[in-house]
């Protein structure tokens, strides 16, 4: 398999409306900043893959036909990929499978989502004539999840708080995120309303406008500084399955292990420096924390709680802000890879993790049933 | 690039109208189907491809997930294309040499909504959607643009529902060609029907490919390329990516004998046959092709398996496979099959 590392990324500032861009024009200038970062343009590339959350959601079916030119794509193969929630951190995997496989030298790899051209809770509440509707939006299906965590664990009360004023002071050191609350404390998020038992209106992600980009390269075109590829996995299982665990799902654990196998890594919390984890309600980061081997079932709640996942604890966990502080769905995985690639890259900025060599990037998707994952580092694998 | 070899492939009786079935009950046989024919159970990649809005609903692949079977957990990926790109995607991940078999199917359901409508959603959705031109009068600017001889066109139409109804999983179209314009000059028997349908493909590699199946197809080359989305910045009479992509998949290095060509339309014929340069004696969609059924999302992928299946069946021993996909043969991908 050839080597592939991660040369540009390029995002835009995630806010609820971008009125003063057009779907292709956001796209573009993800694109652009990506490109400029790899000091490449266009002309450079010689493959698109574009991703996002379901067509529904801008109302535009298959946009690749329409965003084929402001990707600078005519003339060249362009994928589109769409596995749910999940599809930001697959889309940069398909793309980065195009390195690995010899296909192609430079691939420019581009999420986002508009939310704002359309309603994304109710283009999530699923309808006949397929599947009855039990659920409104997201946090509807998940909710129940949780509470069975905390229910298994004894979790108290207040931990998706502190997971919800954690990431949103991060937020503050990232110029691209969303939310930017000044004062964010715990009072603040448990003044705000309950939407779904147990998560209140400040312990859920937001609705974004934005894009992100990053381009890949083989080992032979790198430029500038390279955040390398060590290990790359998907995994999917069926939404309802008798015994299924939909609190701490077998696909996360078995996609976990994929690329912990080939990035040689035994104990993630101390051989990874830094995590972007798809954490779009507060209680996934305990819940995941378990789920990806970070700390042993049941004691999720306990490394969130001792502040281990904070910018300044032993294994950081979205030091970005994370889904909790910006979610242009389709993009929301890619911006997790990204984000990693970025501090592997020692280019986070004021969110930088000092000397992180080793990142984990996540993302998850449908009734989280679909798991993309990758693992990137400073040195050459 | 490692050589991967289709293995196996089936495909729905198709239909002209929803029998009832859901999209999984649709997928099931076919997935089957293949897993019988090849022995095995576990994929080392599965691939899918489908669109929402043929079913007016959000993540219509999550539930098709139910007929593969996906436990233990498998590694897998969907594109919102038609199933030949996830085709090509199983194809890349093959050539990283760690695995060695995948599981490609694609599935729509086209009858369930107006599709001649809801492809006017693919255009851009400021300037050229709310124009409302729908999936016919974008293909009829194209077939003004070709200017394709009215008795080449009947002759196609003519081949593809002889062909159909000597294909058991086509439709039965009549032999008397209905006349009249849907929107000059398209007629309206020279469109592919409304069909829902399935298929499935396996591809495996090395020596697996030949345990599994006597007579493997292998993809010698295989290729894709997208155009400007906006008709005016291209010449409709000819297709440019088609054409890049056959030289890019080597469709000129040797005889083609058949080629099986993603046509929704009987003017993209003549459009496509010149673009992939095919010799006058290669055998165009003996199948019937789309314009005799197009279960959209998995027309491409079934002009693949059935450019296999005549090297599977020792018919042939070099074929193409065509498909397209976006407005007036946009985006194009071409599989060269050897045996």
């Amino acid at each position: 398999m050839n080597r592939c590392a991660v040369i540009g990324v390029g995002q835009t500032h995630y806010t609820t409306k971008r009125r003063d861009v057009s779907i292709a024009g956001l796209v573009r200038e993800a694109a652009l900043r990506a490109l400029d970062d790899a000091g490449l343009t266009f002309k450079d590339i010689n493959a698109v893959v574009i991703g996002k959350a379901p067509d529904l959601f801008e109302g535009v079916m298959m946009p690749e036909s329409y965003l084929a030119d402001a990707l600078g794509a005519a003339g060249k193969p362009m994928m589109r990929v769409h596995t749910a929630g999940s599809v930001g951190g697959s889309t940069a995997l398909v793309g980065a499978g195009l390195i690995q496989g010899g296909v192609h030298d430079r691939v420019l790899v581009v999420a986002f989502e508009k939310q704002s051209e359309s309603n994304a809770t109710w283009a999530l509440t699923t309808h006949p004539p397929f599947s009855s509707s039990l659920v409104v939006g997201a946090g509807g299906y998940f909710a129940p999840h949780i509470r069975e965590y905390m229910r298994r664990t004894g979790a108290p009360g207040h931990i998706g708080t502190l997971v919800a004023v954690k990431d949103r002071l991060n937020a503050l050191k990232n110029p691209y995120a969303h939310l930017r609350i000044p004062g964010i404390d715990r009072a603040m998020v448990e003044s705000t309303p309950m939407l779904w038992e147990p998560i209140r209106y400040l312990e859920t992600c937001p609705s974004s406008d934005g894009a992100c980009a990053i381009v890949l390269s083989s080992e032979d075109k790198v430029t500038g500084t390279p955040a390398w590829v060590h290990g790359a996995a998907m995994r999917s299982e069926p939404m309802s399955r008798a015994r299924r665990d939909t609190v701490s799902p077998q696909a996360g654990k078995d996609c976990a292990a994929d690329v912990y196998r080939q990035a040689g890594i035994t104990d993630p919390r101390r051989q990874i420096d830094v995590a972007e984890v798809y954490v779009p309600f507060s209680w996934y980061e305990p819940m995941w924390l378990e789920n990806l081997g970070f700390t042993a079932e049941g004691e999720g709640w306990k490394v969130t709680e001792s502040g281990a996942t904070a910018l300044d604890g032993d294994i950081p966990w979205n030091a970005s802000g994370g889904v909790l502080s910006s979610n242009p769905i389709g993009a929301s995985g890619l911006i997790r890879f990204a984000e990693a690639a970025l501090q592997v890259r020692g280019m986070a900025g004021e969110h930088q993790v000092d000397g992180a060599r080793l990142a984990l990037g996540h993302a998850y998707g449908g009734g989280a049933q679909f798991f993309a994952m990758w693992i990137v580092g400073r040195e050459k694998p | 690039m490692r050589d991967v070899a289709i293995v196996a492939f089936a495909q729905t009786r198709h239909t002209d109208h929803d029998t009832g079935l859901s999209e999984a009950e649709m997928i099931l046989p076919v997935i089957n189907e293949v897993k019988e024919r090849t022995g095995l159970q576990r994929f080392g990649f599965t691939c899918s491809g489908s669109c929402d809005y043929l079913a007016g609903a959000p993540f219509s692949f999550v539930s098709a997930l139910d007929a593969v079977g996906a436990w233990p957990p498998i590694s897998e990926s969907h594109v919102e294309m038609d199933g030949a790109w996830a085709l090509y995607e199983a194809w890349v991940r093959l050539q990283h040499g760690d695995i060695d078999s995948a599981l490609v199917y694609g599935f729509g359901k086209s009858s369930l909504g107006d599709l001649r409508t809801i492809t006017t959603l693919q255009l851009d959705p400021y300037y050229l959607a709310p124009l409302g031109l729908d999936q016919l009068s974008v293909a009829a600017l194209q077939a003004a643009a070709a200017g394709v001889d009215r008795a080449e066109l009947d002759e196609i139409v003519r081949r593809s529902r002889a062909d159909g109804r000597g294909n058991p999983y086509a439709l039965d179209l009549p032999e008397e060609v209905p006349d009249g314009f849907a929107v000059e000059p398209l007629k309206t028997a020279d469109i592919a029907p409304i069909t829902d349908g399935a298929a499935a493909v396996v591809l495996a590699t090395g020596d697996l490919a030949t345990r599994l199946c006597p007579n493997p197809a292998y993809i010698r080359g295989i290729a894709h390329r997208i155009e400007p989305h906006y008709l005016g910045m291209r010449d409709l009479a000819r297709s440019t990516s088609a054409a890049e992509a056959a030289r890019a998949a080597g469709v000129g290095k040797g005889a083609v004998e058949v080629a099986e060509l993603h046509t929704q339309f009987a003017h993209e014929e003549p459009i496509l046959r010149r673009a992939l340069e095919l010799p006058g004696d290669t055998v165009i969609n003996p199948s019937g092709g789309p314009l005799a059924a197009n279960p959209v999302m998995a027309t491409g992928l079934i002009r693949i398996g059935e450019a296999a299946r005549r090297i599977h069946d020792g018919t042939a021993s070099r074929t193409v496979g065509h498909a397209a996909s976006g407005p007036c043969l946009q985006h194009n991908l071409v599989a060269v099959l050897e045996a």
